[in-house]
């Protein structure tokens, strides 16, 4: 900016506000420089928050006649096709569940995912429970949680399942927002 | 001329005065040993700075290559584990140093004015130094790395309102993947590092302002140069520093010369793969031990609103010492702190030791490390990444594969395939003795009554409940189709024990009588020749040499089988035989032979319509045929063994 040596001292008051739009202007040009570029980057950064993950489907998991009648739980690779940004898995393990009996026919699946942190339960055949390697949360063998003061602040979380063709599992396999009293769906 | 160069690039640059201001500062009272933590933090700074560049330079994120570029970097570049070891050490040693540091100010009082914002800068260098821990604990992608992680992210998505979106930013995605590796990396080599620099240049900056602190009254210590007295010591505080980390990594390379060198690299990251031995750094350990005692709900008090509590205490231990008696407080409250963290990081190490869980996941991770170091070192890694490499290996899969589909029945050695032998509570009926107990079971009295010391005394009564092994019922596989396999078989004593039929409902049947009428001692030389014939229908590989140097004996053990000895009225051997009953022997124990009887027991070439009780694992789509493939390859021994020179 030049001066204009010809101004008259008596202008001071439009002077001052000249030199205040002068900063105001020098600071909104500074700040648009540097700050679109840095606005477009975050927008690229926070991708993940606007991408919709596909609601997920039933995923075959395994077949009746591997549950025992006693209805020991039993865990299982949930295997699917699985897309991680640019590489496209095809029938990969994307996580576990527990399958038991609760009757002949009836099924429970619960994820093995402890709803405290997120590390897997593991099921301890002579607590006739669940325990989680962790922080010790401790589970019923129907996912409920064993005491009121376990590190889990709800039971494990029961997945939807389904008998397909007579012998065929079906489990809609689905995560869930850790660390809260309630069952939300991972968004 | 050497002098006016410097002349001028002084006059241009400043640079002369501030290197003489820089390196001659008076330090009053002379030099000390306790000047030396200031410039030890900014050396491991620079340590894992010049280590994690290197690092950098060969390190690949994403799932399918961080792994695997570190286990290059490891076991095949030279002086690879040296590096990553000195890296992984540093960390460590940072937070030491650190903690030391911000311990030492607040003894001293270093903290008082004018050196708050001093105070401050190091306190806040210690969630700095966390960070950096924690994201770079997952760059590797190993199990451990892997469900380590875990934790935190979680812990971050239970911060109020913001919780679910800071962890998906975090992940870059709604789970572990590419991006989350991505985002790490930026953040531990970019964004971090750079906060850790402008903080400790900025410490750096404040000492050399405020002038070394403490100037002692009652010491007539004669003034120093900061050059080369105080460097001096600095100087060599550094290196010892730096010769206790190399101790740290190479020492137990030289100890254990037989192992691969270098700090443990785990099996790679597999999510279905639970690792039970997940902890987090030893100086983190602390804080889990505190988690476990939050009830289900109450986790962000524990971490995040106390911690975040007794933070802000800390910092405001400058305006605390203006007070009577405050500097005292603060002293007291730190060492209370400090005591505090290493009695939980204590019990939690104790609770750890005594976890069987945690000891087995241990063990095992140590093993599986080492199997994929055989398998990758001398074939290379597929582009499909390591933890496929795993996932088909028989050595790998197998013990899981039997333990949960066939040690419900069958037996390994005694064991379930894992090592780990099954119990159970067995509540003692009506006229049961220890006797009786231990004969179903397979078992001496002795050995039941040391598996139940508190009843072992005493009769049994109706009701006592016993801790029993689960009764196998069905043969011991370990070894099978081998010849010691088949000669146990064929021995009398033991086709009806617990080895062999004893838990099957061929107990007493044509096979068990045929062996205790016909295998007697008098026809010794011919059931040698039958083993051998047998044996060599597996075409096992750890017996080709043996298969080869008993020709002629096999010739004569097969014409045996279908002469003399008559197994051919039974069984089929050789060619199909429509009125068989018993399994065919064509092929026995071969791969293809154990793969169709697991998928179908109850074809008709094996047991037909008396087959006991085991499921047809292939027709019933309990396993597939991959599955069965791993689990007849691992009962026959044989999967990938790295040459010699490979394996040490």
């Amino acid at each position: 900016m030049q001066k204009n040596p010809a101004a008259p001292a008596a202008a001071s008051p439009p002077a001052a506000r000249r030199d205040f739009l002068k900063q105001g202007c020098a600071a909104c040009l500074g700040l648009a420089a540097v700050g679109t570029p840095a606005a477009i980057g975050t927008r690229v950064f926070l991708d993940p928050l606007t991408r919709q993950t596909t609601a997920e489907s039933f995923v075959k998991v395994t077949t009746l006649d591997t549950l025992p009648e006693d209805g020991t739980p039993v865990q299982y690779p949930v295997l699917a096709d699985r897309r991680d940004a640019w590489t496209k898995f095809s029938q990969v393990p994307i996580g576990a569940v527990f399958l038991q009996r609760q009757s002949k026919d009836k099924l429970l699946a619960l994820s093995v995912v402890c709803p405290h942190a997120g590390c897997f339960v593991d099921y301890e055949e002579d607590k006739q429970s669940f325990l989680c390697p962790c922080h010790n949360s401790l589970f019923l063998k129907d996912g409920g949680l064993k005491d009121q003061d376990s590190p889990s602040p709800r039971p494990l979380d029961t997945l939807e399942v389904q008998v397909r063709n007579r012998n065929e599992v079906w489990v809609r396999f689905q995560d869930f927002q850790l660390g809260i009293k309630e069952k939300k769906p991972v968004a | 001329m050497i002098k006016q160069v410097l002349a001028w690039v002084d006059n241009r640059t400043g640079l002369g005065r501030f290197t003489e201001a820089f390196l001659f500062q008076n330090i009053p009272g002379g030099s000390r040993w306790r000047y030396v933590w200031g410039t030890l933090l900014l050396y491991m700074f620079l340590l894992q700075a010049i280590t994690g560049f290197f690092l950098w330079t060969a390190y690949s994120p994403s799932t399918q290559t961080a792994w695997e570029s570190i286990h290059y970097v490891q076991h095949e570049m030279v002086g690879g584990w040296i590096l990553r070891g000195l890296h992984h050490f540093g960390a460590q040693a940072f937070v030491v140093v650190l903690v030391l540091h911000l311990l030492q100010m607040v003894i001293y009082g270093v903290y008082r004015a004018p050196r708050e914002v001093n105070f401050w800068l190091v306190l806040g260098l210690l969630p700095l130094a966390i960070a950096m821990s924690a994201t770079g604990w997952l760059l590797p992608y190993d199990q451990h790395g892997f469900w380590a992680s875990r934790v935190p992210i979680g812990i971050m998505g239970v911060t109020p309102v913001l919780g679910p979106w800071l962890q998906k930013v975090a992940m870059g995605g709604s789970s572990f993947g590419h991006h989350t590796l991505t985002h790490f990396l930026a953040l531990h080599a970019g964004l971090l590092p750079l906060c850790v620099a402008l903080v400790i240049g900025a410490h750096y900056y404040l000492t050399r302002k405020h002038g070394f602190a403490d100037v002692s009254k009652d010491c007539a210590c004669p003034d120093e140069k900061y050059f080369p007295a105080q460097f001096l010591k600095d100087a060599a505080a550094c290196l010892a520093v730096f010769i206790v980390l190399l101790a740290f990594v190479v020492v137990p390379a030289l100890q254990h010369p037989n192992l691969a060198p270098g700090v443990h690299l785990g099996a790679p990251a597999d999510p279905s793969e639970q690792y039970s031995a997940a902890r987090p750094e030893w100086f983190m350990l602390f804080l889990f031990q505190f988690l476990k005692y939050f009830p289900g709900g109450t986790e962000v008090w524990g971490a995040m609103v106390i911690p975040g509590f007794i933070g802000t205490i800390v910092a405001l231990m400058p305006f605390v010492a203006k007070w009577k008696h405050g500097h005292r407080f603060n002293v007291l409250f730190i060492g209370t702190l400090l005591l505090a963290a290493i009695t939980l990081g204590r019990i939690a190490v104790n609770e750890d030791n005594k976890d069987e869980t945690y000891l087995t996941a241990k063990a095992q991770a140590v093993v599986a490390g080492e199997r994929i170091r055989q398998l990758t070192t001398e074939r290379g890694i597929p582009p499909s990444g390591a933890a496929a490499l795993l996932r088909d290996d028989p050595y790998t899969q197998g013990p899981k594969l039997f333990a949960k589909n066939c040690a419900s029945c069958h037996r390994f050695d005694g064991h379930d395939g894992t090592g780990h032998h099954p119990l159970t509570t067995w509540t003692v009926r009506q006229g049961e003795t220890w006797e009786t107990v231990a004969e179903f079971r397979f078992m001496k009295p002795e050995q039941l009554r040391d598996l139940n010391k508190d009843l072992s005394t005493r009769a049994l009564k109706t009701g006592d409940n016993l801790t029993v092994p689960v009764r196998p019922w069905a043969p011991d596989l370990k070894g099978f189709g081998s010849r010691e396999w088949i000669a146990g078989l064929l021995d009398p004593a033991q086709v009806d024990g617990a080895h062999y039929y004893g838990g099957t409902k061929f107990k007493d049947g044509k096979m068990s009588k045929w062996v205790k009428k016909n295998a007697t001692p008098e026809k010794a030389e011919d059931l040698k020749k039958v083993i051998a014939a047998l044996s060599a229908e597996a075409k096992l590989k750890s017996q080709i040499g043996a298969d080869k140097a008993d020709a002629e004996l096999i010739k004569q053990g097969r014409a045996l089988m279908t002469g003399d000895l008559a197994c051919t009225d039974c069984h089929s051997f050789g060619k199909k035989d429509p009125d068989a009953t018993a399994p065919d022997l064509t092929a026995y124990g071969s791969r293809g032979w154990i793969t169709r009887f697991i998928s179908n027991p109850s074809h008709p070439d094996f047991y037909g319509k008396r087959n006991d009780r085991m499921q047809s694992f292939a027709d019933k789509q309990i396993l597939d045929a991959k599955q069965i493939g791993l689990l007849a390859d691992w009962l026959r021994g044989e999967w990938y063994v790295p040459p010699k020179s490979v394996a040490k």
